[in-house]
């Protein structure tokens, strides 16, 4: 076994396992502009991975690439070993990816209920004749699914608006349907862009315990986007820091805080 | 009771019937239009077709039989056989899946994320499109549709409230067949929506695309299936108003009539369809009936276009639309 496929152990004690996910020279470009710069980094099972960066530094697109919003220009992606090919957002979705948005995307006509559960829908298995003659094993699965989406509610604390239309919500409690939503698909990896993006220090910590939770709880790898620093720092095994498309740090949030280009990426560099 | 009341009452419930007529080509509208934001021109013309085909499959023709003749020189019209009505309709059912399919593969794939209008445009194309190729497919003359639904006047319905009123009404049987299956037609299309996983995918899909995406929801297969039961209520309505008038090229006008119930009942409510159908289907019965005889008659021609027009001032939206709200 080679140093790659080998775990490390957090501060904390928590075991992280091998790879599971390696992106390798990724190159994004939209015509002339170049929105991610060769960079390669992993995602350790069980990890909690940041990237974080200056605006516009490519950390979305990265996150983009990751779930089949954008395919790379160049470079492959290894999930579990295996490069993955060209694939659309729903296939990578079926492989156990889920995310959520930067300005949320939920579906504000259907309550928090429905919402959740359409989380579930790649793990439903019953076919098309028999959900639409509710006939067969639909029924039964249903309530199995259900069930499963009850725990997330409970986990989630949201037990009060299950019923609630998700357009009447407001933004805290939207960002945490989201993620309750990307957590019914029971995913092997969550990607979390800006989860605490425009909440109060009281929803931070909230969204910062469900996310340290569900990471101890399910085992999920969480990779987020977050510019919070505290946050970041609180929350991460490993940062990778980008600015104007490149890779100018990785690693532990100890080690990527006393890096000088990190630092100067944040807080300019004086010209004299 | 005063006769005149009891005419207004026989004038309603036509009216009531003629509205579920509406109201079943206008839920093909709303069917598409809530999923995909398109605007379906071609809806009248999948009525059209799904006619088309029933009785062609019925009457055992052979299909593009011109075709044939004309570059083979043989002279086959038919199979000499006829399909029992049922087996005829479930055929037709996978002739309209089939075209769902063709439509997504052949013309929706390649204009994703276009503007509607250009979508729009396309539809009116495949409108023209489909007119053309279901007159080739099973020639032009108009064709009697008889799937064995019940014909003439109601005599029970008249019998009863002659027993009750001292007057019978007149009731197309028709109507009344009609009338349960599209309230048989909606219950079911609102179960499945609500209570079953590729409901709720699709109403996933009709909310937002790209959250739709997230959850491993394919777009193109929830594009077929909404396209499939567009065509299963285009068949439906095919059916009912092709027992009723024949099938011919102006069954795909009915489409028209069924602007003005959506622009009332709003594009993207399935119980507005229904409720603006009615509406529309009383209203201008009654206003023949009352408003008629003053102004020299042939209101049922206009009515409908008008009230939409009134809509159209006071709330764009329709009676359950969603309300447009911008945000500044």
């Amino acid at each position: 076994m080679n140093a790659m496929t080998e775990g490390y152990m957090t501060a904390d004690g928590r075991k992280i396992g091998g790879v599971l996910m390696e992106l390798k020279n990724i190159t994004l470009r939209f015509g002339g502009v170049v929105a991610i710069k060769d960079i390669s980094f992993d995602i350790r099972d069980g990890e909690i991975r940041a990237i974080i960066g200056p605006n516009g530094a490519g950390k979305s697109s990265m996150l983009n690439v990751i779930s089949g919003f954008y395919t790379p220009t160049e470079g492959s992606v290894w999930f579990k070993g295996y490069q993955r090919g060209p694939m659309r957002p729903y296939q990578v979705a079926q492989l156990g990816i889920a995310r959520t948005f930067q300005n949320i995307a939920l579906f504000d006509g259907m309550s928090v209920l429905d919402n959740i559960m359409t989380g579930r829908l790649t793990l439903m298995k019953s076919g098309l004749l028999s959900q639409a003659l509710w006939w067969g094993g639909a029924a039964k699965e249903e309530d199995e699914h259900r069930e499963k989406v009850e725990k997330i509610i409970d986990f989630l604390e949201i037990q009060n608006i299950r019923k609630t239309p998700v357009g009447r919500l407001p933004y805290g409690l939207k960002k945490r349907v989201e993620l309750a939503r990307a957590l019914a698909a029971e995913p092997k990896m969550l990607l979390l862009d800006e989860p605490m993006a425009g909440m109060n220090v009281e929803e931070k910590e909230d969204m910062c315990r469900f996310i340290l939770d569900l990471n101890d709880e399910f085992g999920t790898t969480i990779v987020l986007i977050e510019h919070d620093m505290g946050v970041v720092m609180d929350l991460s095994d490993r940062v990778v820091v980008m600015d104007y498309g490149k890779k100018i740090g990785d690693g532990p949030p100890d080690e990527v805080r006393n890096n000088q280009d990190v630092i100067d990426a944040y807080l300019g560099v004086s010209h004299d | 009771m005063p006769d005149q009341l009891l005419y207004a009452m026989e004038v309603t419930l036509n009216g009531l019937m003629a509205g579920v007529m509406y109201a079943l080509v206008a839920l093909g509208f709303v069917l598409i239009y809530k999923a995909s934001g398109i605007f379906n021109y071609a809806q009248g013309v999948l009525a059209l077709f799904a006619a088309l085909t029933l009785v062609g499959i019925q009457q055992g023709q052979v299909p593009f039989a011109h075709l044939i003749n004309a570059v083979t020189g043989l002279h086959v019209s038919s199979f000499g056989f006829t399909v029992p009505s049922i087996l005829a309709i479930l055929l037709t059912l996978g002739v309209m899946v089939l075209l769902a399919i063709v439509i997504e593969k052949l013309v929706l794939k390649h204009l994703v994320n276009q503007a509607p209008i250009i979508l729009f445009m396309a539809t009116i194309g495949m409108a023209y499109f489909l007119e053309g190729f279901g007159d080739v497919m099973w020639g032009a003359d108009i064709k009697t549709l008889d799937v064995g639904l019940p014909q003439g006047i109601s005599e029970t319905v008249e019998s009863m409230t002659d027993s009750i009123f001292g007057y019978g009404f007149f009731i197309d049987n028709l109507d009344i067949v009609a009338t349960l299956v599209a309230v048989a037609l909606v219950a079911a299309l609102t179960l499945f929506s609500q209570y079953s996983k590729q409901g709720r995918a699709l109403r996933a899909v009709a909310d937002d695309h790209q959250a739709a995406l997230s959850v491993g929801i394919s777009l193109r297969f929830i594009w077929i299936l909404v396209w499939s039961i567009a065509g299963f209520v285009a068949l439906v309505a095919g059916i009912m108003w092709g027992s009723k008038s024949g099938v011919q090229f102006s069954l795909s006008l009915i489409a028209l009539k069924a602007l003005p119930v959506l622009m009332l009942g709003g594009f993207t409510s399935i119980p507005g369809a229904i409720v603006g159908g009615l509406i529309i289907g009383v209203g201008e019965k009654l206003f023949e009936f009352f408003a008629g005889p003053l102004i020299g008659g042939a209101t049922e021609n206009w009515f409908a276009y008008v009230l939409a027009l009134l809509f159209l001032v006071f709330r764009p939206q329709g009676l359950f639309g969603e309300k447009i709200i911008e945000r500044v």
